[in-house]
């Protein structure tokens, strides 16, 4: 999909965040905490680093034959009654949901629950779905807090994690009608279990996400840690299970991999508190659907250099662990999924709009070192870097001081010159170099001009 | 033993000293330096950029500067990385001077003393890159090649800071296209280095260590940084 709207970049959006160090520094360490606890708990398994290279391998046998297993699921799952689409694109696998909605509910408001899918965010299904007359619910905790602030998700795993406490108790008080200034976390969470029963029990539609997909059973498993998937599904008449193809796995013993892997990585836990197998309709006259989106994803497997990223299982230990991330927020990322992952994902979907994300990263690596399946996250961000300069995405000053710059190390004798006239003018006009138009000057000192280079050294001192 | 001794442009023009301090350390180990006068810089600047269709003449001055040696060595983790990573031109073996000095010469004993406390900053190209420790995110046996050569330093003290293995923020024009983001990344590093009462923050990359000493002197801190080849070559 294309968008031409206006997007902050990431390095602005970013300075914005870090104005409130206060708030930057907690955000930072309370992700750096989840990290620690993946740390603690991958660190007790002793064959995690052998689980991590089985689940790549897995992911990478199954991408080789995806349209193969894609069929093999699709049957698979119609022989179970349950109903199949396909989707080529984000505005297709709306139009699907919408048209599902309506069957059973032609006129009028119609309702519905939904537990998490980053896919519907990254398709925009809740914005389309109430532009069409549908009351849509997220039913996620933390997603329900961002929904009634209008806000997206700032993480994939915990979409509210941005916010504090307070920000929460607010938010209730305006749209749940708690008391205002009671931040006590039980009460308020409370306060959204007793709002959420009433949607709930009214809505005749579920909507959930699906975490894996089983080509060999047609059944799928959706993963959560509020159990407000079941209760959804269980209580709707119609249950709409969306997916990105990248979903599927082979067979129904490799869950044991991934189940073991996905929340470890994500929360530190030895797995999620539900993880919820489906596979056909419960009773007679529940309908259950399967959408399966494709959105890029096969123009990503014909991308060599970036196939591998369909491996990823959404954990975001990336998120958690990317020193960027934890000091800019996932808003700072415009785009559905955040973090080096989705640096990773965005320009697939658009490289003009994305253009910045993969330089929003130091390439320090900790994230291909943290990501469960073995994607190689930063050298990934590297070789984008090489794609979107190619395709012009680069401001023109950048290409020209660039080209300036590669031009002096061509040269010795030009580099040596251009390294003394800068020593020079550290030294004896530092105006020239300490003012509003460098950057670096802004919060740091210039490092200090040397009487001589180590060449002119060494020739003084070791030339024979 | 012929080596090489590869100088990044940034050390060249404005830390001589780590420069000195590396060929002094390589040989008082017996190795026999050289020095090529037309090096200049690996390429890694513009390659990180996205820019390393530009990076031919960098990569072909780097090749015929440092052919015909035994071995290519630099006091610099992320510098080596690149040309070990990009240059295909280069037709030799390239180390990161600790990795060469545990590695190659394997070293078991130094002449050196530094009577301080220190603060270890691991450079992610050094450390993930190149291997030079055990990472915090792996499950794997602890090591570390450049703990192994700070230990042979007498009356040296080395505190590991709270997160040893975060990234400072450096990362090469991320740190003036990121600004805000790269300036707090190395406040943060700092802060847990100063929690330790270092009197020096040491490190096997002059490109992070030149970031913290920027802030550090902002802040009028007296903290000096050092690198590690000036550490190995005290006495």
């Amino acid at each position: 999909m294309q968008t031409d709207q206006h997007v902050i970049p990431h390095a602005e959006a970013a300075n914005q965040f870090i104005k409130n160090e206060e708030r930057t520094d907690w955000h930072d360490q309370t992700l750096w905490f989840v990290r620690q606890k993946r740390d603690k708990i991958a660190h007790t398994i002793p064959e995690w680093e052998d689980l991590r290279e089985l689940g790549s391998q897995i992911k990478n046998h199954t991408l080789s034959r995806l349209d193969h297993y894609l069929a093999q699921f699709e049957a698979n799952a119609k022989a179970n009654g349950v109903q199949v689409h396909w989707a080529a694109n984000a505005q297709e696998h709306n139009e699907i949901v919408l048209g599902l909605i309506r069957k059973h509910s032609p006129t009028g408001i119609a309702k519905m629950v939904k537990s998490k899918s980053m896919l519907t965010e990254e398709c925009h299904m809740n914005e389309y779905l109430i532009s069409q007359g549908v009351d849509v619910v997220d039913t996620d905790l933390g997603e329900r807090i961002v929904q009634f602030r209008q806000e997206p998700p700032s993480h994939i795993v915990m979409p509210a994690i941005h916010l504090k406490k307070a920000d929460v108790s607010d938010t209730f008080h305006e749209h749940l009608g708690t008391e205002k200034g009671n931040n006590d976390p039980q009460y308020l969470t409370e306060a959204a279990r007793q709002h959420l029963r009433e949607k709930f029990v009214a809505a005749p539609i579920a909507i959930t996400g699906v975490n894996f997909a089983v080509a060999e059973t047609g059944g799928f498993v959706v993963c959560t840690n509020e159990g407000n998937a079941d209760l959804g599904v269980n209580l709707a008449d119609v249950h709409i299970a969306c997916m990105g193809i990248e979903k599927i796995i082979p067979q129904q013993k490799h869950l044991g991999v991934f189940l073991r892997l996905l929340a470890r990585s994500a929360t530190g836990q030895p797995v999620t508190t539900y993880s919820s197998h489906f596979r056909k309709p419960r009773r007679k006259g529940q309908e259950m659907h399967i959408v399966l989106v494709d959105n890029g994803r096969s123009t990503q497997l014909g991308r060599p250099d970036f196939r591998n990223s369909l491996k990823c299982i959404r954990c975001a230990a990336c998120f958690n662990t990317c020193p960027v991330y934890r000091r800019s927020g996932g808003h700072s990322y415009h785009n559905a999924v955040a973090g080096p992952i989705g640096s990773i994902l965005a320009p697939n979907l658009d490289m003009r709009k994305n253009a910045d994300l993969p330089f929003a990263s130091t390439l320090c690596g900790s994230c291909s070192n943290v990501c469960p399946v073995k994607i190689d996250i930063h050298d990934q961000l590297w070789k984008w870097r090489q794609v979107l300069m190619a395709e012009g995405l680069a401001p023109a000053s950048k290409k020209v001081s660039m080209q300036a710059m590669a031009t002096v190390f061509s040269h010795p004798a030009v580099y040596r010159l251009g390294g003394k006239v800068g020593r020079w003018t550290v030294k004896n006009l530092p105006f020239l170099v300490n003012n509003k138009l460098n950057p670096w000057y802004t919060q740091r000192e210039m490092p200090e001009a040397p009487p001589e280079s180590f060449q002119e050294w060494y020739a003084k001192n070791r030339k024979k | 033993m012929r080596v090489g001794l590869f100088v990044p442009c940034y050390i060249d023009q404005f830390y001589p000293q780590v420069a000195i301090a590396t060929l002094e350390l390589l040989e008082k180990l017996g190795c026999e330096v050289v020095v090529p006068r037309n090096q200049t810089c690996c390429g890694q600047p513009m390659a990180n950029s996205g820019f390393a269709s530009m990076t031919g003449g960098c990569d072909r001055n780097f090749a015929k500067n440092f052919a015909g040696f035994d071995y290519i060595v630099s006091p610099s983790g992320s510098c080596v990385l690149h040309v070990k990573e990009h240059n295909h031109l280069l037709n030799g073996q390239i180390y990161e001077l600790c990795e060469f000095l545990t590695d190659v010469l394997h070293v078991s004993s130094l002449n050196a003393r530094f009577p301080h406390k220190v603060g270890l900053h691991q450079s992610c190209h050094g450390h993930r890159g190149l291997r030079l420790a055990s990472m915090s995110e792996r499950n794997e046996k602890p090591f570390s090649k450049v703990e192994q050569l700070l230990n042979m330093v007498s009356n040296l003290e080395v505190a590991i800071p709270n997160r040893p293995d975060e990234c400072c923020g450096f990362g090469g024009t991320f740190c003036v296209t990121e600004e805000a983001v790269s300036v707090k990344m190395g406040k943060d590093r700092i802060r847990e280095q100063l929690d330790n009462n270092v009197e020096y923050i040491i490190g096997g990359d002059v490109s992070c260590l030149m970031h913290l000493e920027g802030i550090l002197r902002r802040q009028a801190s007296p903290v000096k940084v050092k690198h590690i080849a000036e550490i190995l070559n005290a006495d």
